[in-house]
């Protein structure tokens, strides 16, 4: 945690309530988000409980498992989410722009320019936890590699249709919630984290009814009141006021609620399972209204200028799926070739990069951290001295002096960036302190001043103007490129027995017993 | 891994090689926990929480008398958010019986693949699977290093479950109970963990596997007096290995898969937390004459008599190095943290924080140094030209000001819908 956010959270002490990391809202949110609240059985591996699950606030679609051991009720409940899930992802896949994209001809060898779908809007799944997402990555793990009654028709225990569809699309935004700054899979304590910093730590934010109640306390209560209720609080019977956003239960829920109800289930007493379902939704539901909660307080921050720029990069992802699922492509694998993993990461740093270059040029909060840790400086234009630089061509090369009160890290030739107007970026490196007074730094620009001998007018700022240089690019680019998988060295495993058109991964054994 | 402590004369106890209970100390932390009141046992998770945090006296001295904790922050008023779920109790316990229940051949099976290649396997009838039970927890530790010491005397393959250890924590014996031990031919030992949460396409959990193996090392810890004093005895040369076994359900199913888990660093870090822990004998000494943590238990034998606000003095009687990592390891963590937050204290917002802060220790001193024009505090630190201070100036004019350019909407005023 950087100094400015322990002093915000800080102030959030003092304040009783929770207060702003950020002026703008730096995740794209959709005006159509599926919420999915889950839950899981105790001690079991991919054995869900049940969900709310649906885009209408008011009318979300409970599943529950009344019994998470039985194998036929576990598959008809993952039968039901993709009947929620699917025709949501589903939706957004015909409505296309169209993009010029540069690509290989396999003939030539040229790059040519041609013309790819883009898909107009992509699906937004949030759920309430960090530990949601987990779970998100987890169901689909349990679902794609499973077969159909059509995909084999003699296999055991066939799963149902779309279940193996559903695993692979919750595989995919599992994946792609790994990248920073992408908005296919979210969380609401995430999200709410990035927002704004409360009166306690970071462990602590981590449940949604606590970070709510700093942000948004109830009418005269404080936030730390109100935090501590939602922890701790519970009921005559011992039952949380807040129940766990999940997907883990409450072990008193389990062991005085559930567990009773479940035998009563099991001895197949009438009104035993809507008795569950109630018991369920009514862990489920405090936890949704929570996340719509969140959305409400997020919506109210106007959206970063930049936020746009990522969310096209999550369309991307969306169709680029959408075509492999099309294509007839097989499942993602169980574990990704070395070429595959290294590019995986190498897209993520370059992502957070991004991200974090994004973030501070959009919002003059998360800019102050930059400039606290030395990363930027603003200042006001003192004086600009035209200088051409030598060479044939002599182009201009401005000196401008700043006064700021900013302590970057400078060095010499510490090369610079600042946004245009136009939204270009301008290239400069640090010259020297003016008389060793290091709150008189002199700049000079390289770039961003049209081909001319003069520069471009608004190009180069005047004395007066407040500009804010950075050390960090404003664009980063990755890293070297990498083979492909069939050329991977012997270092790295040499080339994966998937690449050369080997079966795709066997669904996991089925065994006649039913070991949950 | 149900372990217990006891405070009676330890006289058969092989905590081989340590320093037992003094009588006197025994006699003061009985008084302690009150008269007639049960030592409270603890296990090998809560030696690993223990060592996390080697600087809370407050819990080196409750665990080190056995006082139950759970219920003195009932007690207290702020009860634990505790308790296991008995879906996963059943489901632990099912996995467990699974995997032991042939004669250990599946988990021979399990270790053995995990040996480098070449090692000769173990045959089904020739590992000997001794009976451990006995009277007590020093019967049982006693058992236990009899067994061990014949089993490796003896050369083969020999399977321990349920063996139970000895501990010394903070100057008094603790007992600790592994799910398994294996004895190799070649005279070392490994222990062996079994946990119920998942290993999928090869991988778990990476905070369920860290706490393992901080539970293995304390039960890598409890072996080597041990093993010393077998070597001696046998003339062999017995290891403790230290790659642990953990047996995790494979997938979504609940067969056994495993891995080897390499706990040295564990291994260290434990031993030279354990080593740190403040003597329990100072901690109780330096407390005030009469300190007791007694709830003095109505006759339901559940419901605390003594006045919660005596029993909070007692408590704030020996300090506690509070941080949020506590509240998912120690019972008393609600307690401290309310105490911690209406003392200010900035390691209520993270562990981290304090590292920027420099000698600043409460939330109103850092927003008071932090605050332009406010009355500069006489002493070095916190003073104006304290680095922190001059940092901490520098965040809140910038803060200041990029907030002051921005309107950020408030959030909306409305019934929320969860408080």
């Amino acid at each position: 945690m950087s100094l400015i956010d322990t002093l915000a959270r800080m102030e959030a002490v003092a304040a009783g309530r929770a207060q702003p990391r950020c002026t703008v809202r730096h995740r794209h949110l959709s005006r159509r988000p599926l919420v999915l609240v889950p839950l899981t059985t105790a001690g079991e591996a991919g054995a869900p409980l049940g969900a709310l699950v649906g885009t209408d606030r008011e009318k979300p679609a409970l599943l529950a498992v009344p019994q998470p051991r039985d194998r036929e009720l576990r598959f008809a409940f993952l039968a039901e989410l993709a009947e929620a899930v699917l025709p949501y992802t589903d939706g957004f896949a015909d409505a296309v722009e169209w993009e010029e994209r540069k690509e290989t001809d396999p003939e030539t060898g040229k790059k040519v320019p041609v013309q790819v779908e883009l898909c107009a809007d992509a699906p937004q799944l949030l759920v309430p936890s960090g530990a949601g997402i987990e779970f998100v990555r987890l169901l689909g793990r349990s679902m794609r590699f499973r077969r159909t009654a059509e995909q084999e028709p003699e296999a055991p225990y066939p799963a149902p249709p779309h279940v193996p569809l559903l695993g692979r699309w919750l595989t995919h935004v599992g994946e792609r919630a790994r990248v920073p700054g992408s908005g296919l899979l979210l969380s609401m304590t995430d999200l709410l984290t990035r927002h704004w910093a409360t009166g306690q730590s970071a462990l602590e934010d981590q449940h949604l009814g606590a970070l709510l109640s700093w942000i948004d306390p109830p009418p005269g209560m404080s936030g730390r009141a109100a935090a501590e209720r939602a922890e701790c609080a519970r009921d005559a019977d011992g039952q949380l006021l807040c129940p766990p956003a999940g997907p883990a239960t409450d072990p008193a829920f389990d062991n005085r609620l559930l567990a009773p109800a479940m035998a009563r289930y099991d001895a197949g007493l009438p009104g035993a399972e809507e008795a569950l379902r109630a018991l369920i939704e009514g862990q489920l539901r405090p936890t949704w209204d929570a996340v719509w909660h969140g959305v409400d307080l997020l919506r109210a921050l106007p959206e970063g200028t930049r936020v746009a720029e990522r969310w096209k990069r999550d369309r991307w992802s969306y169709t680029a799926h959408r075509d492999r699922v099309r294509a007839g492509e097989p499942p993602q694998p169980r574990q990704d070739d070395a070429v595959t993993a290294a590019q995986k990461l190498s897209a993520r740093e370059s992502a957070q990069a991004r991200l974090d270059a994004q973030e501070a040029l959009d919002d003059p909060l998360v800019m102050a951290g930059r400039r606290l840790a030395g990363e930027a400086f603003q200042g006001t234009v003192t004086a600009v001295e035209m200088a051409m630089s030598e060479g044939k061509r002599p182009m201009p090369r401005p000196l401008v002096t700043l006064r700021t009160d900013d302590r970057p890290q400078l060095a010499e030739g510490v090369r610079l960036h600042r946004p245009l107007a136009d939204g270009r970026t301008q290239t400069a490196e640090f010259v020297a302190f003016e008389g060793d007074d290091e709150a008189a730094p002199v700049v000079r620009l390289t770039g961003g001043m049209g081909r001319g001998k003069t520069p471009e007018p608004g190009s180069v700022p005047e004395p007066g103007d407040t500009v804010c240089w950075t050390l960090f690019e404003h664009s980063p680019r990755g890293g070297p490129e990498l083979p492909d998988p069939e050329d991977t060295p012997w270092t790295h495993g040499g080339p994966p027995p998937g690449a050369a058109g080997a079966p795709p991964d066997a669904p996991d054994p089925v065994t006649t017993e039913d070991f949950l | 891994m149900n372990v217990s402590r006891d405070g009676r004369p330890a006289s058969a106890a092989p905590v081989a090689g340590r320093p037992a209970a003094t009588p006197s100390l025994r006699r003061r932390l009985t008084e302690l926990r009150g008269p007639g009141v049960r030592p409270r046992s603890l296990d090998a998770r809560a030696l690993a929480a223990l060592a996390a945090n080697p600087g809370c006296r407050r819990r080196a001295l409750l665990d080190g008398a056995g006082i139950d904790k759970a219920a003195l922050a009932q007690a207290l008023g702020s009860p634990a958010a505790y308790g296991q779920s008995q879906f996963a109790i059943v489901r632990g316990h099912a996995f467990e019986a699974r995997v032991t229940s042939d004669g250990g051949t599946e988990l021979l099976r399990l270790l053995h693949e995990r040996l480098p290649p070449g090692t000769p396997p173990p045959a089904p009838d020739e590992v000997a699977t001794p009976d451990l039970s006995a009277a007590g927890p020093e019967g049982r530790t006693a058992r236990t290093a009899l067994a061990l010491r014949e089993a490796t005397a003896a050369g083969g393959w020999a399977l321990l479950r349920h063996p139970m250890l000895a501990v010394e924590v903070a100057g008094s014996p603790a007992y600790v109970e592994p799910d398994a031990v294996v004895v190799h031919p070649d005279g070392s030992w490994t222990v062996v963990e079994i946990k119920s949460f998942p290993m999928i396409d090869g991988a778990a959990d990476a905070a369920k596997v860290g706490a393992a193996a901080r539970q293995a090392a304390v039960y890598v810890l409890a072996l080597e007096p041990v093993a010393g004093h077998v070597g001696a005895y046998t003339g062999r040369e017995v290891t403790v290995r230290d790659r642990v076994l953990l047996v995790c359900p494979k997938d979504f199913s609940n067969l056994p898969t495993a891995a080897a888990v390499d706990v040295r660093k564990q291994l260290a870090t434990t031993r030279r937390q354990l080593a740190r822990l403040t003597r329990v004998e100072d901690i109780a000494g330096a407390l005030p004459e009469g300190t007791t943590f007694d709830l003095r238990l109505g006759d339901d034998g559940k419901t605390a008599t003594r006045p919660p606000e005596e029993l909070a003095e007692a408590v704030e009687a020996v300090g506690a190095a509070y941080a949020p990592e506590c509240l998912a390891a120690c019972e008393l963590a609600f307690h401290c943290r309310k105490r911690s937050r209406e003392e200010g204290a900035v390691e209520t917002l993270g562990r981290g924080v304090r590292g920027e802060l420099g000698g600043l220790r409460t939330v109103a001193e850092v927003l008071a140094a932090a605050g332009p024009g406010a009355p500069e505090p006489p002493v070095a630190p916190g003073g104006p030209d304290d680095p922190a201070v001059v940092a901490l100036r520098r965040a809140a004019a910038l803060r200041a000001e990029a907030l002051s350019r921005t309107v950020v909407p408030g959030p909306r005023a409305e019934e929320p819908g969860c408080h």
